[in-house]
């Protein structure tokens, strides 16, 4: 098995001080659009939007207008609400997803890291059988079985992350076990159980947090490859995937319906990707090591 | 070396068992029986009941398993009870379509990530670089089948220069194949780049650091050949690790660009088999990628030990 890890932290290795400095302004725009999308999610029932599923026929792809902000689909559904309210799928599978991934990797990576021996290298070992599928196969035979549902999305996609939020937990952990203050507490006789979760986790929910917002920008992206084939969300309910997918049969007609889904996003994941990559940076050890 | 080749051969074997264990288990434990899904409309609780008979659906799940196993390693993987095609017959006629896809895209990549890795490592922290680093990163979050849509677009819709859906064989017309090739490879490539670019781009900042390349400038070796003879090699380490990791990510971008512009790779088979419940060719066709991978995995480790002898030595 190759085993390494795709590394992103070579090029902010090479340049810390700076790299963080520079990020900046980026990192606050970035942290801006998370806020207005998680704003306009929530509250998607509040604003005065029209019905993402009405249909008129009348109206079908009309530009955009007072009525119709960003014009309407090829059913003639208002584009903004249908947007906005595939805003809330994309949160939410890609923010309860990765939650999945967070407790069970997490807890695995932990303890596997932290008591070594046969327990680690079944954990490592059945994290490889996982591993071996790729991704997005293993998404589509599942929901294939299990048929086309939110929380089947969601569930699926929270279990292909559990591998690598126990890779990153179980690296933490294994390099925190050897300090001082873990030593200590052990000679003090404290239990594993308060090892685990006063001393080590701790330490490992930092790397761990921002690797968590990494997850969700790639939680999105799968979300909406899924439902871009037509195998993620069920309609009439809009997720961006779908909505692009749609656009996609009149891309000649009105390659709007297909763009603007694809910016929100394109900008959604880079936010993520941003700010994960610059709270990485900052409470990644190796760095300081440098 | 042969030590290091029977040990990860060794290790090999439990994880393919347990991968064709969870391929099974995923077809076999959840809802919707196979049994039904041949009946469709006309199951009665009767019908069922025989067909699960004449299948072995009703025996444990163990010994199901255990058959099951037996069939694949004498290379039976079932047939497909709608086209009547075995898995094999249905996965040859289509692999060369996705082999010829991801290794165009490979080459893609590499052919705009490496040169642009190089020029970046060879003026670290200058505009270009920065300027071509940023673009990866951004890169990185543009999902394949965005940068598929885009392509389309441009290419096929405002400009009018390539196909966007259709496929023929190379062998029927070589030129005609690339063309319709051309776009999904491209979109594939473009998932591919920033990340050979990110990965080698690192390792050839640490390389041109060292004492032999300061030798070969001191020798007054032209910079062209010091990056590009001198330095290529031992930086491309991890490049191959990637390169074979992405693989795996390739197939998955496989599934959704041979959707998108309608070739008949395995990507498409897998989810025509989604679409009409075809379970015997989806557990056939997963458990066929997902051993491709583990091994794809094993020649990359392999590969990985021969540039770098610490590794086969337990050094590193």
């Amino acid at each position: 098995m190759a085993t390494l890890e795709l590394a992103i932290e070579e090029d902010v290795a090479a340049t810390p001080a700076r790299r963080v400095r520079r990020l900046g302004p980026l990192f606050w725009v970035a942290f801006g659009w998370m806020v207005v999308v998680f704003a306009v999610a929530l509250l998607a029932d509040v604003l005065p939007l029209p019905s993402p599923t009405d249909m008129d026929m009348l109206e079908r792809r009309a530009p955009i207008s007072a009525e119709h902000w960003l014009g309407t689909d090829g059913l003639g559904r208002d584009e903004l609400a249908r947007l906005v309210y595939g805003a809330r799928i994309s949160l939410v599978v890609g923010l309860c997803a990765p939650m999945i991934g967070l407790g069970v990797g997490g807890a695995l990576g932990m303890l596997a890291g932290y008591f070594r021996g046969r327990f680690e290298t079944w954990v490592v070992g059945s994290m490889d059988v996982l591993l071996a599928f790729p991704p997005l196969i293993l998404a589509l035979a599942v929901t294939a079985y299990l048929g086309q549902s939110i929380l089947n999305l969601t569930l699926i996609l929270g279990v292909l992350g559990i591998p690598a939020f126990m890779r990153v937990a179980r690296a933490a952990t294994l390099t925190l076990a050897r300090r001082e203050f873990v030593i200590a507490a052990q000679a003090l006789g404290a239990t594993h159980l308060r090892i685990l979760l006063r001393e080590l986790l701790p330490n490992v929910l930092l790397p761990l947090a921002a690797f968590f917002l990494l997850g969700v920008a790639l939680t999105i992206v799968a979300e909406g490859a899924l439902s871009f084939l037509g195998l993620g969300v069920p309609p009439p309910i809009s997720s961006w995937g779908s909505m692009i997918g749609e656009g996609r049969e009149s891309l000649e007609a009105a390659p709007r319906l297909a763009f603007i889904p694809a910016i929100a996003m394109f900008l959604t994941v880079l936010s993520f990707n941003l700010v994960g990559d610059t709270l990485r940076a900052l409470t990644d050890p190796r760095q300081g090591a440098l | 070396m042969l030590g290091f080749v029977a040990r990860r051969l060794t290790y090999l074997v439990p994880v393919l068992l347990a991968v064709s264990l969870l391929t099974f288990l995923i077809a076999s434990l959840l809802p919707g029986d196979l049994a039904y899904v041949i009946l469709g409309d006309q199951a009665t609780p009767d019908k069922v009941e025989a067909l699960r008979h004449d299948m072995g659906l009703d025996q444990p799940l163990l010994i199901r398993y255990v058959g099951w196993l037996g069939h694949i390693l004498q290379g039976d993987f079932g047939r497909s009870f709608r086209t009547g095609q075995t898995v094999l017959q249905a996965v040859a006629e289509r692999l060369p379509v996705s082999f010829e896809l991801m290794i165009l895209a490979e080459l893609a990549g590499l052919l705009i990530g490496v040169p642009l890795a190089i020029v970046c490592a060879a003026r670290s922290g200058g505009a270009f670089d920065r300027f071509v680093t940023s673009s990866a990163f951004g890169m990185l979050s543009v999902p394949t089948f965005l940068s598929a849509i885009l392509l389309i677009y441009l290419f096929a819709v405002e400009l009018r220069l390539l196909p966007a859906t259709g496929y023929v064989p190379f062998a029927e017309d070589p030129l005609g194949n690339l063309r319709f090739m051309a776009l999904p490879a491209l979109t594939l490539g473009f998932a591919e780049w920033p990340g050979i670019m990110r990965v080698l781009r690192s390792d050839m900042i640490a390389t041109l650091q060292e004492d032999f390349i300061a030798l070969a400038r001191a020798k007054g070796l032209k910079p062209s050949r010091i990056l590009f003879v001198h330095a290529l090699k031992p930086s491309s380490l991890t490049l191959v690790t990637v390169t074979g990791i992405n693989i795996g990510r390739l197939m998955g971008g496989a599934v959704i660009v041979e959707s998108i512009f309608a070739l008949p790779g395995i990507g498409r088979l897998l989810v025509g088999a989604i679409y009409t419940r075809d379970l015997v060719i989806l557990q056939g066709v997963v458990l066929l990628v997902a051993t491709g991978f583990v091994i794809m995995n094993f020649i990359v480790d392999m590969l990985y030990a021969v540039l770098d002898p610490r590794i086969r030595h337990g050094h590193a």
